[in-house]
Order: structure tokens, then C-alpha cells, then sequence
């Protein structure tokens, strides 16, 4: 584990480019992130201080700031940086980072539950059928959750990148470890 | 496969399909009545959302998308979608593989452990760049048969159908027209309102972390829509939908205030000046309720 910004670097790095990240080094603490934040009217994140706090190392703070995951990913500040910080994606590379040292909210948790029990973040259900029959459409779509071998697929992904001991999640189960006592870890 | 391609792998994801199934039937009905066919991706997931899974875990993230993207190839079509948590995700996992061949080895490792490869052969469109772009405005407007004249649309893109502009390409993020050439193209006003270019409050897992605070975006957002005089809002993303649909009912629970504000996906607004009934379109099943002006 290096810095919060080589971890940064080194992570993010690997799927848009060390290039793309170190932008974050560029920041000159302007303000126009956080000016045309829509979050940030509305919730404590200030977009400006988090860059400036991953600048200056402060994991723990930002990994224990509830206000990290009140980005909406909206990508305004991210379109608007005069320094061209790529700040959407430097925020969800520190989210990855948060998450993998377990700050992840049960909530968050359990859309990665959804997705490996049936494919989808928002699935359906018996209710939802006769609403696609009420518009001529076949009561299932043939996605991977009527297809059980495409949802095995789904799965081995998850289990591959080991999503699943990231979240708790109990294949016995198909819930979080703990669920009974509100899966907290 | 070009632009002029007629047959599109419709990519559903989850919301379209699973809970405002008349943004399916709208899309499928005009793209079809343009002569475009739409085939179905067996075995599709969830895309997987980009502000959520991508904020998790990108590296999981990827190989899902990328799985994705593999079905369409091998149905050798490109992909047409209705939700913008759906393009951003296929569409950034595309260009992100396209550009860097060591992640598109790792990506292809773990999916060849089922027997599928990501190659890049296909193309990632928005149903609404469809509707602007290759079938273009002057067929639209041959088949309206309901003008929308008398009609105030509050036009709201969401996020990512234009950012990151860099790798959308639909132009400035700052000054949009796609959504309004449609509107227009129906007879429809589209008045500038103050909150035009906000988000819906519902994306990056912003809406799960805190679901009552993201429902204040929405209310700011429809609050300066109805303020400007408008009578609906029109939006290309069935995420951005449930939020501000649904979202007015969660609303209602929270703070007892119901503004009942109608929101369409941009294909049920046209399939109306199309000629097609409420029920066709699936706005009968939706928490908002459609005023006389956009029925009748």
C-alpha cells in the first residue's frame, strides 16, 4: 500500500490509464467542481476538499466520510475542470479502494447480492409480468434471469474478481454472511 | 455493421424491462414503424450500472459489461439501448478494451473461462441518437398524427447520455439539442428552466445511500420545471425514470407532497404524437398521471 494518490494511480491506473488519474495532480483547488456540484448544493461532499484531502493523503478520513458515496457521478465537475482532472473517475477509483478495505454500506452491499442471485441490480417479479403483458410483451424478457446457464456466466465473473468475499456473500444462502443480524461485517 | 444497419441488438438491462416495460413496447413500436427490427440478447444482465459497479469494483465491473457486449457481437448486430446507466456502461467498458489490448487479455481471460470473447466489432447507440440520427427528423415528423402544439416539455438528458462528451460525442454537454429537435419535431415547446442540466439524484448509488436526500434533487429539478410553465418532462433513461417517476411517490411518503409532474421516456412521448394509445406505451402504469393535453 502506497499513498492514497499511488494507490490511486496504480489501481484506477489499470483500467483507464495511469495518464488519465495523475489529472489529479493538476488540481489548482479552483472551486468549479464544487460550484457546479449537484450534490453538493444539497449534501456535505465538497468536491474540491476531497481532491485536496486524496492530495494530502488522508485515506482514513475520506474511506470514513459518509458524503464519498453522495457522488452521483454526473460528470459536470468532471466536464468542467479547467485543468482537465478526470474527477468523476478519480472519485470512483477511491471509492474501489474504500470498498475493497470494507467501507461499503449494506445497501450497496446487497445490489451485488441482486446481481449474482439473478443477473439484474432491479429484477422481476410476479408483478411486473403482467405489467409487460399489459403491453403485448412476453411476461419474462429472456435475460440472464430466465436463462440459468447465462446466470451461471454472471456468477463465475463475480466469483473470478472475487466480488463475493468483497461483499460477504454467502452462496449457501445467495445473501450477505450475517443477514439474520443485518449483515453488517 | 454502419449506421444504416436495420436490425439492432436491443439491450434491455434492468429497469426498462423489469419495471416501465412500456419504454420497451414504445421503442420497439416506432423503431419498427421506421422499418428497424430489434432482436433480443439472450442470457443479458444487468450492464452493469457504471456510478455503482464501477464504483465498487471496476475490475468486475468490466468483465460484466464486456460479456455484454460479447452476445451483440455474436449476434453480429450492433446495440441499441433505452437507459443511460445502460450506454454509459457499454459504452465506456467499449472504448476502454478498444484502447488498451492488456485489459482486453485479462477481460477475455474471464470470459473465456464460458467460452466468450470480447472482440470489438460492435457498436454501442442510444435508441434516441437512433431516432435522430438515421432515421433523422423529416421522416419523424411525416408520421405524426397527434401534433403536440399546445405542449410545454421540460427536457431532461440525465448524465450519461452526455458525458463524458469525450466519449459520447453528442457535442457539448453544456448545450444539448437531440432532445429538443425531437420535441420539436412534434410540435412541442421545450422552454429553458433552471435546472435543465441537473441530474435526476439517483445514480452512483447515490439514490441507495440515501434515498430521501436524492428525492430533494428531484423535487428542486421538477420544482424548476413546473415554475417555468412546463407541463411534462420528457427524458431518454429508465433509470433517470424510476427516480422521477416512482420518485414522487417516495416523495409523497416522505414529505406529503405529491407534485403528480408526468414523466415520459422520450419514445412514449413520441409514440403518443405517433398515435398511439396511453395503454400501448405502458403511461397507464406509471405513478404520474398523463393530462388530457397529451392524450386527447
Amino acid at each position: 500500500m502506497g499513498t492514497l494518490y499511488e494507490d490511486i494511480i496504480d489501481y484506477g491506473g489499470e483500467v483507464f490509464g495511469e495518464e488519465h488519474l495523475a489529472t489529479l495532480r493538476e488540481c489548482v483547488q479552483c472551486g468549479k467542481c464544487t460550484g457546479g456540484c449537484p450534490s453538493g448544493r444539497n449534501t456535505a461532499l465538497r468536491t474540491r476538499k476531497l481532491m485536496q484531502m486524496a492530495l494530502l493523503d488522508m485515506r482514513e478520513e475520506i474511506f470514513n466520510s459518509p458524503e464519498l458515496w453522495f457522488c452521483s457521478t454526473c460528470y459536470t465537475c468532471y466536464e468542467r475542470c479547467p485543468k482537465g482532472v478526470k474527477v468523476t473517475d478519480v472519485i470512483r477509483t477511491i471509492r474501489n479502494l474504500a470498498a475493497k478495505e470494507g467501507h461499503m454500506s449494506v445497501p450497496h452491499r446487497m445490489i451485488g447480492v441482486y446481481v449474482m442471485k439473478t443477473g439484474h441490480a432491479v429484477p422481476i417479479g410476479p408483478d411486473q409480468m403482467k405489467l409487460r403483458e399489459a403491453v403485448g410483451l412476453d411476461s419474462q424478457p429472456p435475460t440472464a434471469q430466465k436463462h440459468k446457464d447465462q446466470l451461471e456466466q454472471v456468477q463465475a465473473i463475480f466469483k473470478a474478481t472475487h466480488y463475493d468475499a468483497m461483499i460477504d456473500f454467502d452462496w449457501g444462502t445467495m445473501t450477505l454472511k450475517g443477514m439474520d443480524k443485518g449483515g453488517k461485517k | 455493421m454502419s449506421e444504416e444497419s436495420k436490425t439492432y441488438a436491443y439491450f434491455l438491462g434492468c429497469i426498462t424491462p423489469n419495471r416501465y416495460p412500456g419504454i420497451e413496447s414504445a421503442t420497439k413500436k416506432i423503431l419498427k414503424e421506421f422499418g428497424i427490427e430489434t432482436e433480443e440478447m439472450i442470457g443479458a444482465s444487468c450492464c452493469p450500472a457504471p456510478g455503482v459497479f464501477g464504483s465498487f469494483d471496476m475490475h468486475t465491473w468490466l468483465p460484466v459489461a464486456a460479456r455484454n457486449l460479447a452476445i451483440a457481437e455474436e449476434m453480429d448486430l450492433d446495440i441499441v439501448v433505452t437507459c443511460n446507466g445502460c450506454y454509459g456502461s457499454l459504452q465506456e467498458a467499449d472504448h476502454l478494451l478498444r484502447g488498451n489490448p492488456k485489459l482486453k487479455e485479462e477481460t477475455n481471460k474471464i470470459l473465456g473461462e464460458f467460452g466468450r470473447e470480447f472482440k470489438g466489432t460492435t457498436k454501442v447507440n442510444h435508441s434516441i441518437v437512433v431516432l435522430h440520427d438515421v432515421i433523422g427528423l423529416d421522416r419523424l415528423k411525416e408520421k405524426i398524427t397527434k401534433p403536440m402544439n399546445d405542449v410545454n416539455v421540460a427536457v431532461h438528458y440525465g448524465c450519461h447520455f452526455l458525458k463524458p462528451s469525450e466519449v459520447r460525442g453528442h457535442g457539448s454537454s453544456e448545450t444539448p439539442y437531440i432532445l429538443e429537435d425531437l420535441m420539436q419535431a412534434t410540435g412541442a415547446k421545450t422552454p429553458e428552466y433552471k435546472d435543465k442540466l441537473m441530474c435526476c439524484g439517483a445514480g452512483g448509488g447515490n439514490r441507495t445511500a440515501d434515498a430521501v436526500q436524492s428525492l430533494e434533487w428531484m423535487r428542486q429539478k421538477l420544482v424548476s420545471a413546473i415554475e417555468a410553465g412546463c407541463d411534462c418532462m420528457v427524458h431518454p433513461c429508465a433509470f433517470c425514470h424510476l427516480q422521477l417517476d416512482r420518485g414522487q411517490e417516495e416523495m409523497e411518503k416522505a414529505y406529503g407532497i405529491f407534485l403528480n409532474f408526468p414523466i415520459l421516456f422520450a419514445t412514449q412521448f413520441l409514440g403518443l404524437a405517433m398515435g398511439m394509445s396511453e395503454k400501448e406505451v405502458g403511461l397507464d402504469q406509471q405513478v404520474t398521471k398523463m393530462p388530457d393535453k397529451l392524450l386527447k
